[in-house]
């Protein structure tokens, strides 16, 4: 048994289509995949917020001004 | 090339390995850029001259043994010998390893091979950077170049190879046959080698070199991945009738193949390339914390650990992978570097080593069942044979001799540069006439200011 449906490639290849493995599941590998994606930008917005709340104590007045002067 | 049809696919086949090896060539650039970049001012040119002389070291040293060697040795020592009638036709005393208008294909698939050898020795040069002889780099990248990867390609991607037959090893875009040995070498190398001055606090704690030139490193990388997708179609043959494999395949339809004969597309490699690159480049985002490089690396990543199967899996399958290997590879590389107090100055043994290592072992599970070679009597793919595959990519071909050859040249005093050359630097070291020039013209300029008479009016 094979994960792509071919136990050997002693095939003709004018009959083969798909070769990936788990052909029937696309459904779910799609789901799987926008899972991750969305999961992603869920991270990404909580990874950034603390960032940035840990960020904005960071500045020293002087230091910024110094920055704001440079531009 | 009898008949018309014959000719066409002959200059095809001929032209399409050409390009292939032409964008093959941005990988050494974006190498050269990548370990400059990531490398301090005071050893930029030794860097440089460090991974261009690997360009001509490896391909002649390919020209005069390496390829003979993929040639003949799919199933030496153990599975019937050299294989002398295969060899004889590429050893560099050959009429078909020069121009020979009857033969079209050997220069330019040899080339394409040479292109995967510079690749092995580059990721090797990247780990050692400032701190290791440029002599015992490019003996290193002979070897690795030359002899060791050229032999687990002839045992893991010749499609006659005792790996392929007898383990199922199916490594279609190189997650082993290049990475993981190019990993596990700079590991052995790594590990006589030591760490670059500073790298490491008294206690240990693990210091970040920062790089001197982000863009350089970052332009080096997204020209590593431009080679890299030719690099994929390398691996390709691209059109083949099934009379032309030998009958393997039934029927009439014409094919591309990957390297061990069996049907593939250049569509399907070009889904799963670029979905591996972003499964890779997201994930590395989120577990490095943003840290650029580890997610432009991770992109790297995550097409190394998809290579192995990119050929057959859904363009999902390849994005999860290159996800879920970056996740690995970039904790396996925290830990290794704390514990066992090694600098790897790139991150070459992770995304190369790690990262081919993981991708073999995934691909046996995902893969399990499929036919390895279009050939009878093959192994089917399946998790023992590529987690063998793997040991012996990483650790026999790769860690083993990159360890015991770096043993020898420390024993003999030519693997690291003296401790005061490398606080001074390489490049004032064994460039100091330029320096010099430099700080006498500096001189003359500042006497010059102070002479006003001397400084040329507007």
């Amino acid at each position: 048994m094979s994960t792509i449906g071919y136990d050997s490639w002693a095939v003709d290849l004018a009959e083969v289509g798909p070769v990936y493995p788990f052909q029937g599941y696309e459904i779910l590998m799609v789901a799987l995949g926008v899972i991750f994606w969305i999961g992603w930008h869920r991270a990404q917005f909580v990874r950034e917020s603390q960032h940035l709340e840990k960020a904005k104590r960071m500045g020293d007045t002087e230091k910024i001004n110094a920055l704001l002067e440079k531009y | 090339m009898d008949g018309n049809l014959n000719a066409l696919t002959t200059v095809f086949t001929e032209f399409y390995y050409w390009v292939t090896v032409v964008f093959m060539f941005l990988i050494h650039v974006g190498f050269c850029m990548y370990e400059v970049g990531a490398s301090r001012h005071r050893n930029h040119m030794h860097t440089l001259m460090k991974n261009i002389m690997i360009i001509p070291l490896v391909t002649v040293t390919f020209f005069f043994f390496g390829w003979w060697i993929y040639w003949s040795f799919p199933n030496f020592p153990f599975f019937g010998g050299l294989n002398h009638e295969a060899a004889s036709a590429n050893l560099p005393w050959s009429q078909n390893m020069a121009p020979n208008l009857s033969d079209r294909i050997t220069g330019v698939f040899w080339a394409a091979f040479l292109l995967f050898s510079w690749t092995a020795a580059s990721i090797v040069s990247g780990a050692v950077i400032e701190r290791i002889r440029s002599s015992a780099l490019w003996v290193h990248a002979v070897m690795i170049g030359s002899v060791f990867w050229i032999i687990d390609a002839a045992w893991g991607w010749h499609a006659e190879g005792w790996m392929v037959k007898y383990l199922g090893y199916h490594d279609a875009y190189a997650s082993g046959v290049i990475h993981a040995i190019a990993g596990g070498y700079a590991l052995g190398v790594i590990m006589v080698l030591g760490p670059r001055i500073g790298k490491f606090a008294a206690d240990g704690t693990p210091r970040d070199i920062p790089p001197h030139n982000p863009w350089m490193l970052t332009i080096g990388i997204f020209l590593i991945y431009s080679g890299f997708w030719g690099f994929y179609a390398a691996c390709n043959i691209p059109a083949i009738s099934p009379e032309g494999i030998g009958g393997l395949l039934t029927g009439e339809t014409w094919t591309a193949t990957n390297i061990y004969l069996a049907p593939t597309s250049l569509s399907a490699i070009t889904f799963n390339f670029l979905m591996s690159m972003s499964g890779g480049l997201m994930a590395a985002y989120l577990v490095s914390k943003g840290d650029a490089f580890w997610t432009f690396s991770g992109g790297l990543a995550g097409i190394i650990t998809a290579s192995a199967g990119n050929d057959l899996y859904h363009p999902i399958q390849a994005m999860l992978v290159g996800a879920v290997g970056v996740v690995i590879v970039y904790k396996l590389h925290h830990w290794v570097e704390r514990t066992f107090k090694l600098d790897d100055a790139v991150g070459a043994v992770a995304v190369h080593g790690y990262s081919g290592v993981v991708g073999l072992i995934i691909a046996g599970f995902l893969l399990w069942g499929a036919p390895s070679s279009p050939y009878e009597g093959f192994a089917t793919v399946n998790p023992v044979g590529q987690t063998l595959g793997a040991v012996i990519m990483f650790g026999v071909l790769g860690w083993l001799p990159g360890y015991v050859i770096s043993r020898i040249q420390a024993a003999a005093g030519v693997l690291r540069i003296p401790v005061e050359v490398e606080l001074q630097g390489l490049d004032y070291a064994e460039h100091h006439a330029y320096e010099d020039a430099k700080a006498a013209i500096i001189e003359a300029d500042k006497a010059a200011l102070m002479g006003s008479s001397k400084v040329p009016a507007e």
